[in-house]
């Protein structure tokens, strides 16, 4: 057992940190720097620059053109990009539906998507949650019936991300009403071109548009984009979830925020001393700080694990938990430290991108709209209280 | 003791309960954020004619003689609404602090007409680098002739667009931070010199931005006695506090109701998310949080008039402190039991959520009146 790195991992942190330099656009950075919101061709850009690198689907087997990072290299990677401000990598395409495909799609399936999610030229989106169906998913009713060789899918999706800016989708939809709910059910690729697809903003607490409810009404889907077996597409539900939950821990970008915390904590005032100096303040950072600690060494252990061989397991739903909460918390002390410059809101600036001043620094009109927007992260893939009841189940045999 | 209301008490609040139904449907509400003022001339007329500006002021200063405890019965309702009139800054601030050290004059000038509906205040306090401390105050306010010029910068001045008159917190003597030497003074909101930046709130109301460029007043703009206004201040303040409290009360009391509501009529997995245990704990500890903030604020109610100025301090502070707390927990639990709707747009109860937020960070959180009343109780 061994903490440190070795000199070759240092020196591919080193050749990480040079290709960001170098491939990152300055507007990029500057926007996750200063927390400003991103457009659809800000994440094509630094994607595509991974991409022609290799490194966008850092996650993947070589088999299927990824790198064959080591878990010691994604961990380096990942904290690497981070601490350099680049944007997450939308999971979507690279961490989803990617990895669905080339464990259980076709042949003819890996050679027409895969290219496309490791160069970063097509975007997808998720249709997973319906209106009625959220931690209940396999309660999912949009139905796709078969007629020759086409489905005809029919019904909503909702909670998509970013689906206004996506060209295909992945679906759960449901291809035999009579058996268990877990067994008649598909996953299904749909170009959102189709005919019959539409999508509508869903408004944030924050006052923004991210998310959309997506209907479908009558859309033709061949057959051919059918992943897996009809009927057993829980499977690849299930495989898919258990990756998203690893990523969601999010812990190089905990890291960045516990710094820009202490950052703001630095240039606030209190009492005519900067606000890190209050020792009630200062003991909560601290404390955060060891949350952080804590789940960066949880989740180097589920890596070392995984280095052996292992896929992750129902202790990835731990990651998620406390993962999601520190989140929370890091928007919530960022909130306090701001008081109450927090209170002003400016949707053209943090909408808009208009030229307006702030009111206050700039990270103040941020600090609100991150707090709301936070909270979704202890309710989306799969709610906190879902993850606690699998470790309850898978783990703890209760 | 007795802590029930009286037969007067019950009318009002069955007279702000009807307000709020009649006025404060979600949608409408959100129509009257959009308004240019952000608030309806309609309702606060209405205000005025119930009485409600008028009714926690002396007999003798034009007032219908009640207390904290009428402004407690309203605010709890317009909690329950998220009411959007500027009730806080005009009545329990600007008419509270002329209430309690106005001239004769500046009574009859300013709260007379304020009690029947025709002028509005606001309080401008803060400063960028002030955070919670009253007497961080740099605005500088310098002899000039008979009266003064005022020269720096005020923030987050909620209702400083509407207001007729500000009451400004300015440093007319000592140094930064120094509870002594800061005088209030009461200044047109059109005054030659008074600059503003408009905006709105995360909670849909409006404050702004103020710069005063050597805005002059005369004498009679002091209100109270020349460096002695910390004191008020601070009691202005602390009676803010609780009348947010009460105002938080409302809200929690709404944010139950929604969710209790809501988990009891999704289904998931075939029941009634409300079946499962997890959820009925946590409910429970939001009615049990709502219930804590409702004594603490009828408490600081009941003390925030007290003879010792340490009874007031504390007991503002106690029940900023719980009101923080259990609006945390019971606006976080709330979103969190709705799922993914929880933290829309569409439902009310992202708003609740916000303005409960909103209402930690004003006048010092959670964290700044622990150590307020920490320092007043180990001292005591």
């Amino acid at each position: 057992m061994d903490l440190a790195f070795t000199a070759e991992e240092q020196k591919f942190a080193d050749e990480v940190r040079a290709f960001v330099k170098a491939n990152l656009p300055a507007d990029v950075r500057d926007k996750v720097k200063n927390g400003k919101h991103l457009g659809r061709d800000d994440y094509m850009r630094w994607q595509q620059a991974l991409g022609k690198k290799g490194w966008l689907v850092y996650t993947w087997p070589k088999k299927y053109g990824g790198p064959g990072f080591t878990p010691a290299q994604r961990y380096i990677f990942e904290n690497v990009c981070a601490e350099e401000y680049a944007p997450g990598i939308i999971p979507f395409g690279t961490k989803m539906v990617g990895p669905v495909i080339y464990t259980f799609g076709s042949e003819e399936q890996k050679q027409k998507y895969l290219p496309a999610i490791r160069e970063s030229t097509v975007w997808w989106c998720q249709g997973y949650s319906e209106p009625g169906s959220g931690s209940d998913l396999a309660s999912l009713r949009t139905k796709a019936e078969k007629q020759g060789d086409h489905y005809i899918v029919n019904g909503s999706k909702t909670w998509n991300t970013m689906g206004h800016w996506a060209d295909w989708i992945f679906c759960l939809v449901r291809t035999d009403s009579k058996a268990k709910p877990q067994e008649g059910i598909s996953f299904l690729l749909i170009d959102m071109k189709t005919p019959g697809i539409t999508v509508k903003p869903i408004i944030m607490a924050d006052g923004g548009h991210e998310v959309n409810e997506v209907f479908f009404d009558n859309v033709k889907v061949p057959v051919a984009n059918l992943v897996g077996k009809e009927n057993e597409g829980w499977t690849c539900a299930k495989f898919l979830l258990a990756n998203e939950r690893l990523g969601i821990a999010a812990v190089p970008q905990s890291k960045r925020g516990v710094e820009a915390l202490k950052d703001i904590a630095r240039a606030e005032q209190d009492n005519g001393k900067p606000l890190i100096e209050n020792p009630g303040f200062a003991e909560k950072i601290a404390d955060l700080e060891i949350q952080v600690t804590a789940l960066e060494f949880t989740e180097l252990r589920v890596l070392s694990q995984m280095a052996q061989g292992g896929q992750p397991g129902p202790e990835v739903s731990g990651l998620k938990i406390r993962g999601s909460e520190i989140q929370q918390r890091i928007t919530e002390l960022t909130m306090e430290a701001v008081g109450e410059y927090a209170a002003p809101y400016l949707p053209g600036l943090l909408w808009h991108g208009s030229n307006e001043e702030p009111v206050g620094p700039e990270y103040a009109h941020l600090a609100a709209p991150r707090y709301f927007n936070t909270r979704k992260t202890t309710i989306y893939g799969g709610s906190n209280e879902i993850q606690k009841g699998i470790i309850s189940k898978m783990v703890l045999g209760l | 003791m007795d802590l029930s209301l009286s037969d007067e008490q019950k009318q009002l609040q069955d007279a702000a309960e009807r307000f709020v139904r009649d006025k404060y449907a979600f949608e409408n509400r959100r129509k009257i954020a959009a308004t240019e003022k952000g608030w309806l001339p309609e309702n606060w007329a209405q205000m005025a004619e119930l009485g409600w500006l008028g009714m926690s002021f002396k007999e003798e200063d034009g007032g219908y003689g009640g207390g904290p405890i009428e402004t407690m019965i309203v605010m709890e309702q317009f909690g329950k609404g998220l009411v959007l009139e500027p009730f806080l800054p005009t009545v329990v601030l600007g008419g509270g602090m002329i209430a309690a050290v106005g001239s004769a004059a500046q009574k009859e000038a300013l709260l007379a007409p304020m009690i029947e509906g025709k002028k509005q205040f606001a309080f401008a306090w803060l400063e960028r680098q002030s955070r919670y401390n009253l007497a961080d105050v740099s605005l500088k306010a310098t002899k000039e002739g008979s009266g003064w010029s005022l020269s720096g910068h005020k923030g987050v001045v909620y209702n400083a667009a509407s207001a007729d008159q500000i009451i400004v917190l300015a440093r007319t003597a000592g140094s930064a931070r120094e509870e002594k030497g800061l005088t209030l003074f009461v200044v047109d909101g059109n005054a030659k010199g008074l600059s503003r930046r408009d905006y709105p709130t995360q909670d849909s109301l409006r404050a702004s931005e103020l710069t005063f460029d050597k805005v002059s007043v005369g004498a009679d703009a002091v209100l109270g006695t020349v460096d002695g206004a910390f004191p008020v201040a601070e009691d202005a303040v602390d009676r803010a506090i609780v009348a947010l409290c009460a105002e938080a009360t409302g809200c929690m009391d709404a944010v139950n109701a929604a969710t209790l509501e809501y988990i009891k009529t999704r289904k998931q997995f075939g029941v009634p998310i409300g079946k499962f245990q997890v959820l009925q704990h946590r409910m429970v500890d939001c009615f049990t949080n709502a219930q804590e903030a409702r004594s603490m604020t009828l408490m600081a109610s009941l003390k925030i008039e007290d003879k010792d100025p340490v009874v007031r301090h504390k007991a503002a502070s106690g029940a900023k402190v719980q009101i923080g707390k259990s609006g945390k927990f019971c606006g976080q639990s709330a979103v969190q039991m709705h799922g993914g709707m929880g933290v829309t747009d569409e439902l009310s109860v992202s708003h609740y959520f916000k303005r409960l937020t909103m209402i930690d960070l004003m006048f010092g959180t959670q964290q700044h009146h622990l150590t307020r009343y920490s320092n007043l109780a180990m001292a005591a």
